[in-house]
């Protein structure tokens, strides 16, 4: 019984001090981000590990998930006599919730592992520590570039894969099953909303970047320094970092599309 | 590790590959391109009954869109609903004495107003309002009335 609770309370004390290193750990990334200003170039590379190294895995699920969308939504919505609406369904579903979250849990287990196992290899081989001998911040320096690659890389990604869906869609939709071209243009463009739509997908997806890369970079550094430790912390990115898009994604449809 | 150069080319072609697919989201999927903001001249008309009427809902003639609903409140005192509608400036020969009507797209869609014109040489300007104007049919109304009749007849 005294165990139980113990457990409990052992189990608590750990979720808080976890989420307080972690908020500690973002504060710190954040005020290392004037000094990149100072070395763009740092952010660049991370741009390219997180952002060009996934333009391949983002292009072709935005492809195949357009597709799908397009066959899919045909066959439901030819039942009702509506083929022509098409276009609405598969750019609304891409551009308000299927770009942002796809392309991030894409990121999440591409980019995300990769960030998280870069990172706890840095700290089990003591090059952080290093760079702290010769008074090298590490947060500033490792750490503060690959979030804002991250969050810079993300919105450009939602939004490839969701225009490259809406081509799917229409290859599918139009090519292959006579959907009229005009009609799921037309039809699209009268219902998808600029403001509405799709400046809410790309705010969705600056959070969903913004917090993938935190937690990939969180779990890294509070790694424990041995190959389990970093294979652990690696596993966590990917669930840890997925959970979180979901439900984040919840939350912000309800807060934009909700009432 | 890879070559510098080659790293800022290929960020380079990311970004412009990623702002080209935001652009084209915006143009050629969005309503972007048909946002004429502040662009036309308003002119107002009073409904009794506006049904399910949206901001933003097409004002046709013809079949042809010339402007849409840009704002919707409500008078108390004469307890009818105020639209006011934006038409596009290239529309700038409505008779005055025209006729708004209430219409819904196909059974169940949305309402949207269609501008029936009279015979008066003079156009409406800015800032005129509708004289002659027909509310929106009420499904459950219409449904009402129906059963009333049947129900006097038999």
């Amino acid at each position: 019984m005294i165990n139980a609770l113990a457990s409990l309370g052992h189990w608590a004390l750990n979720t808080l001090a976890t989420s307080g290193r972690s908020l500690l750990l973002l504060l710190g990334m954040l005020a290392g981000l004037t000094s990149l200003l100072r070395r763009p170039r740092l952010v660049l590379l991370q741009i390219y590990s997180i952002g060009v190294l996934s333009i391949l895995i983002v292009v072709v699920s935005g492809l195949f998930v357009g597709m799908v969308l397009g066959l899919q939504g045909y066959y439901v919505l030819s039942r009702f006599g509506a083929a022509e609406s098409l276009g609405v369904m598969v750019a609304a579903s891409l551009v308000r919730e299927l770009g942002p979250v796809v392309s991030a849990l894409l990121v999440a287990g591409r980019a995300g592992s990769a960030l998280t196992a870069e990172i706890g290899l840095m700290k089990t081989t003591e090059q952080l520590s290093g760079l702290e001998m010769m008074a090298v911040d590490p947060v500033k320096r490792v750490l503060s570039p690959r979030l804002l690659g991250g969050f810079l890389s993300m919105p450009l990604l939602a939004a490839l894969f969701s225009a490259i869906g809406v081509l799917g869609g229409y290859f599918v939709g139009v090519g292959l099953l006579g959907v009229d071209s005009g009609a799921f243009w037309s039809q699209m463009q009268a219902q998808i909303d600029f403001s509405n739509d799709l400046v809410n997908g790309v705010i969705k997806s600056l959070v969903f970047g913004f917090v993938v890369t935190w937690i990939a970079l969180f779990e890294g550094y509070d790694a424990v320094p041995t190959a389990t430790g970093i294979s652990r912390a690696t596993t966590r990115t990917v669930v840890n970092g997925s959970l979180a898009v979901l439900a984040l994604d919840f939350v912000l449809t309800a807060l934009m599309f909700g009432d | 590790m890879v070559k510098t150069r080659t790293v800022e080319i290929a960020v380079g072609a990311f970004m412009v590959i990623g702002l080209v697919a935001l652009f084209f989201l915006a143009m050629h999927v969005s309503n972007l391109n048909q946002l004429t903001s502040g662009e036309g001249y308003r002119i107002t008309a009073r409904f009794d009954n506006i049904g399910s009427l949206k901001v933003r809902a097409p004002v046709s003639m013809a079949g042809v869109r010339v402007g849409r609903v840009e704002s919707i409140r409500y008078d108390q005192q004469r307890f009818q609903a105020v639209v006011t509608l934006r038409i596009d400036d290239e529309f700038n020969a409505i008779p005055l004495d025209t006729f708004a009507s209430i219409f819904t797209a196909g059974l169940l869609g949305e309402k949207y107003i269609g501008l029936d014109p009279g015979g008066s040489l003079e156009s409406l300007a800015d800032g005129d309002q509708i004289e002659h104007t027909q509310s929106a049919l009420v499904l459950e109304q219409m449904i009402g009335r129906f059963l009333l009749n049947k129900a006097e007849e038999g």
